[in-house]
């Protein structure tokens, strides 16, 4: 199979797995959650067979149809997006395998319709991640939303409703409202919205412009969920966790900082953009954006919320990395993307099964509960650590390039913000596991154990990812060098 | 003459002829048969002919081979192609899907002259858009006007009577607004000839009775193209007639009052009258944008399904008049095919609507209530049609927007203000197609509903040959385009 | 403007007035056979306005008289057209109707406020 036929396959897979999916459900539920493995690992295998030519300094194109002059429906391999397809894909089967214990263990309704949409969001993130222009990533970007509408309303109730209507709200109408006009207007200079190493819109427009363009893209971006458009994060997390873990843990949010690093440094191109003085803005916005949602977190009690205020600080982390705009600070907002991922979704996974095994969901619940449940506090704790960023987790490399670049674009705002988010992020964490390890339960708690064994496999597994990405992150690095060191 | 070279004729003479042969064909299912080869043939030909003015070039045709200016002539471009693929489409998918919904609806011993009525209200239409003579323009628009009275009237729903009767009183007006304004051209010039006009008026040197034509064609065609503020007419009329008449009407018949207004507008008035376009503009811009904001808020919060469409069309509207407006090709070009893909999203979500009544009694939208379950096809259409409408990537509806915006973007800071409205009445598209598809999707049915079953096939079938028609025109919107820049070209091709 | 150009204006003058009194009819009168009335006299004072352009002073019947060749014929377009105009005119009258017999017997009443208040 070529490598063109490759990309177009990564998101066939999905989409007719989901049809597969729904035609499985009629032979039981067991051959349902097989189709499922089976179509993300065969997934997983066609994506990742990608990754060696894109090391090799390969890049493929390939144009479906042309709608307009200058404007495709085509795709395009490249590293930023080889990275975030290969996360993304690989994901899938751990969650896939997470998410068969936590829907039987919770005795779930509607299993096939999450399946079935779980398996059409992947679709629409595979084609984000191969997008060569604008606008086929923004295709993507729309199906995305919508498809994972009926994940988040999955319970059904008026609360649930009501929460996803407003996710729904706030992402379409940012991406129709927003940054539909920037793309537009993109094109409206350039004459095309092909994602160009370098950036395409250097001498066709200047001064304040530019800030108001980046802006309609920042703030059109809603999955990136820099505020003041971040409520439709925590607004999602009536979904069921499995959903919480991948989509607003590592699909839907990744895709969003994605999108707008690739804007950042494929559509203004970072030279340009440091040039321009109207483009501050945004550090002063993700500064604050980081600050504010992790002492937001450190008044939740709910624990979903808290990781989801969480995801919003640690997501404009990759934003401001981008926004520094140097070459090392871009590397660090790749490989956070990735850290990030690993921890965050090893903390929703734990979460989900704190919730399956013993029906909790508050912090101040917690007492003890380490004991009970070794593994997945184990895990929890490790994806904590990497979330404030101590070695030896993945998240301690991030933080240590993002600061690197910091350092080489003297940009004081950043260091600081980093410092302070660090001791915020240890004053909502640490108690927690403080709380878990050292305290004692409840004397009215019954004894409940672990989650059910797929659950604790899939956590133990991410859990250990964190770990060893800190060791070999390499290949991220190295993927994400070709970009911001070519000449 | 070879046959290729009657196409023209034939266009609009099969449905005209074949209306009362259909009356007399009183056994079973024989009119709708006949009906619905007569509309699939009027097809054919405007496909045909649009294959000819795809290319650029343009027909002409001297009725019985009497020249203009003393005969009458007919006359297809790519734009009139283009309206013409609209009108029979519309036509001919509707009378052929909708056998099931017109059966409900229509009793049987009427349905003969319900069909003839069509044949003529679509000879109406496609008389109007080819016909180059100012005065047939009037008649076809009348023939047309009349048989979508009888249409609209001839549904179950005893409302649908003072509906038509209020669409009768204002069609009347219009039509008689733009008989006066003929009328004073005639006395000017002397020729009712669109091309004669054209020249003619040049020589004139007294502009007032000229201005005074202007207004009254204007405005009489407003009336009929449902301009804000002078759309009351239609929600009403949409909203009670038959649903496959809705389909039908709303797919076309506001559009060839649009296609004619603009024809006259840049053919015979800009050309000559000093002024002229800013003053067109200056009309037509503050209307279309007030039309597009006050409509599609209306639409937001109204609750049934059919006038909630009814309203999304007096606003789908405004966008074609604000393309037109702009006064250049690029915003001409995104106004013509605008008038198409918002015709493919309609007729989606009309016929989508129509197999939901032959379900559900009660089309309000709270009625509908978890539709999905039961009807997941049509719902899925509606989908469609829906993103088409609101103009999401991949749609139809999609090619239209970008383009407005595109060329709205060449104006400047008030340019800047125009793509905001734009934009923010997408979002209210959004708003409101939204509320439809969670009602369909995501609300527990309604007991009573429990039972229902999916919609007839044919109609399945055709509702669903729309909407992908959607995403295929949202993907290869190459024809329409093609058709919609040479429209633009010849519009602004008259001197200033 | 003298007098004489006014009353040289005699049917123009007419025209408008009936215009306004049909349309005055039809937005005013709440019941239908009486808009259906003034629609009527709207119609017909286009009608008048057709055959006043037609005629040429001094003009005949435009019948040619192949013994007369200096007559003045009047123009014969406008009458043609306005014939058309006349039957679409009637049969939207016809419709009219038609439709308020089918209101009438729907509603019992053909007052539009108490159709109105009927829905």
């Amino acid at each position: 199979m070529t490598p063109e036929l490759t990309l177009i396959t990564a998101i066939l897979l999905p989409l007719t797995g989901a049809a597969a999916i729904a035609v499985a459900s009629r032979f039981g539920d067991n051959i349902r959650e097989a189709t499922t493995l089976v179509i993300a690992a065969a997934l997983a295998i066609n994506v990742w067979q990608l990754i060696p030519l894109v090391m090799a300094g390969d890049r493929y194109d390939i144009i479906l149809t042309e709608i307009l002059p200058g404007l495709h429906l085509a795709l395009h391999l490249e590293p930023l997006g080889m990275m975030f397809a290969a996360l993304a894909s690989g994901l899938w089967i751990v969650n896939s395998i997470y998410s068969i214990g936590y829907m039987r263990g919770n005795n779930e309704s509607h299993q096939t319709r999450f399946y079935i949409c779980f398996a059409l969001s992947i679709a629409a993130t595979m084609g984000i991640a191969f997008s060569a222009n604008l606008f086929t990533l923004f295709l993507f970007y729309e199906a995305l939303t919508l498809s994972t509408y009926p994940l988040v309303s999955h319970k059904g109730d008026v609360d649930t409703v009501r929460s996803a209507r407003v996710y729904l709200g706030i992402l379409l109408s940012t991406s129709i409202g927003l940054l539909l006009p920037a793309i537009i207007w993109t094109y409206f200079l350039a004459g095309h919205v092909d994602f160009v190493l370098g950036g395409i819109l250097e001498g066709v427009v200047d001064g304040p412009q530019v800030g108001l363009l980046l802006a309609l893209f920042v703030f059109g971006i809603g999955k990136a969920a820099v505020m003041p458009v971040h409520r439709w994060l925590p607004a999602a997390m009536v979904a069921p966790t499995p959903v919480s873990a991948l989509l607003h843990a590592v699909a839907v949010v990744k895709a969003g900082v994605f999108t707008l690093t690739k804007v950042i440094t494929y559509i203004f191109g970072i030279d340009f953009l440091f040039g321009e003085a109207s483009s501050g803005w945004l550090m002063y916005v993700t500064s604050f954006t980081i600050l504010t949602a992790s002492i937001v977190a450190l008044r939740q009690q709910n624990l979903k919320r808290m990781l989801a205020y969480s995801t919003i600080s640690q997501l404009s982390y990759v934003v401001m990395a981008a926004a520094i705009l140097k070459p090392l600070a871009e590397v660090g907002a790749t490989v956070h993307m990735v850290s990030h991922a690993f921890g965050k979704i090893t903390l929703f996974f734990a979460a989900g099964a704190i919730y399956v095994a013993a029906h909790k969901t508050e912090i101040p619940q917690l007492k003890g509960i380490g004991r009970q449940m070794p593994w997945t506090m184990a895990a929890f704790t490790i994806g904590a650590l990497s979330m404030i960023g101590v070695p030896p987790t993945g998240g301690f490399v991030s933080k240590w390039y993002i600061l690197a670049g910091a350092f080489q674009a003297g940009n004081l705002i950043a260091i600081v913000t980093i410092i302070v988010s660090t001791a915020l992020n240890a004053a909502y964490f640490l108690p927690i596991i403080y709380m878990a390890w050292f305290m004692e339960p409840e004397s009215s708690e019954k004894a409940h154990g672990e989650a059910p064994v797929t659950m604790v496999i899939a956590l133990t597994f991410t859990a250990a990812l964190v770990l060893l990405f800190f060791l070999f992150n390499a290949p991220v690095v190295e993927l994400e060098r070709q970009i911001v060191e070519q000449p | 003459m070879t046959f290729n070279e009657h196409l023209p004729a034939l266009q609009v003479i099969v449905p005209l002829l074949s209306a009362p042969i259909v009356i007399l064909l009183t056994p079973r299912g024989l009119a709708w048969a006949a009906a619905a080869a007569s509309t699939l043939f009027s097809l054919f030909i405007a496909i045909a002919l649009a294959m000819t003015t795809v290319t650029g070039t343009a027909l002409t045709y001297d009725l019985g081979g009497w020249e203009a200016p003393y005969g009458i002539t007919l006359s297809i471009d790519a734009f009139s192609s283009l309206l013409l693929l609209i009108v029979t489409g519309a036509g001919a998918v509707a009378i052929i899907a909708g056998k099931a919904s017109i059966d409900v609806q229509i009793e049987t011993h009427r349905q003969p002259l319900f069909y003839s009525a069509w044949l003529l209200a679509l000879a109406g239409l496609i008389g109007m858009v080819i016909s180059a003579d100012a005065f047939n323009i009037f008649v076809f628009m009348e023939i047309s006007s009349l048989a979508s009275y009888i249409l609209i009237a001839g549904g179950p729903d005893r409302r649908a009577l003072p509906a038509t009767f209020k669409y009768l009183i204002t069609g009347t007006i219009g039509a008689t607004f733009y008989l006066i304004g003929v009328g004073l051209i005639y006395m000017l010039t002397g020729t009712l000839n669109l091309a004669d006009m054209e020249a003619r008026i040049s020589e004139v040197t007294s502009l007032n009775p000229l201005l005074a034509a202007a207004g009254f064609i204007t405005i009489g065609l407003a009336l009929k193209a449902a301009v804000f503020p002078l759309h009351v007419w239609l929600p009403n009329a949409y909203t009670h007639a038959p649903h496959m008449v809705t389909a039908f009407l709303a797919a076309c018949g506001t559009k060839v009052a649009i296609y004619v207004l603009l024809r006259f507008n840049f053919f015979v008035f800009q050309a000559n009258l000093p002024e002229h376009a800013v003053q067109f503009a200056f009309f037509l811009m503050p209307l279309a944008l007030l039309g597009t904001v006050i409509a599609s808020a209306v639409a937001m919060f109204e609750g049934h399904l059919k006038r909630l469409l009814a309203f999304s069309s007096v606003a789908q509207m405004g966008y074609v008049l604000i393309g037109a407006s702009l006064l250049n090709a690029s915003g001409l070009m995104a106004s013509v095919i605008h008038l198409f893909n918002h015709a493919m999203a309609k007729a989606a979500l009309f016929l989508a609507v129509a197999s939901l009544a032959i379900r559900f009694r009660d089309l309000r939208v709270d009625e509908l209530a978890g539709a999905a379950r039961t009807m997941p096809w049509t719902c899925a259409a509606f989908v469609v049609g829906g993103l088409s409408l609101v103009g999401i990537p991949g749609t139809a509806g999609f090619i239209s927007k970008w383009l407005l915006i595109l060329s709205v973007m060449d104006h400047g800071h008030f340019g800047i203000l125009l793509v905001a409205i734009i934009v923010l009445t997408s979002l209210m598209a959004v708003y409101y197609v939204w509320r439809v598809v969670e009602k369909l999707y995501f609300a527990a049915p309604r007991l009573s509903n429990v039972r229902v079953n999916e919609a007839p096939l044919t109609l399945l079938v055709a509702t669903w040959i729309v909407a992908l028609g959607n995403v295929a025109f949202g993907l290869y919107p190459e024809l329409p385009l093609t058709l919609a820049s040479h429209a633009a070209e010849t519009l602004m091709e008259h001197p200033r | 403007m003298t007098l004489i150009e006014i009353l040289g204006h005699f049917n123009y003058w007419v025209f408008a007035i009936l215009l306004m009194v049909g349309f005055y009819a039809v937005i005013v009168k709440h019941n239908l056979i009486k808009k259906l009335i003034g629609l009527s006299i709207f119609q017909s004072a286009v009608f008048l306005m057709y055959i006043t352009m037609d005629k040429v002073e001094g003009g005949t019947a435009p019948i040619i008289q192949p013994d007369l060749p200096d007559q003045i014929y009047s123009n014969p377009l406008p009458q043609v057209l306005i014939l058309t105009a006349i039957v679409v005119g009637v049969s939207t009258l016809a419709l009219g109707l038609s439709l308020i017999v089918r209101i009438n017997e729907r509603y019992g009443t053909i007052e539009e406020d108490e159709i109105l208040e009927a829905d």
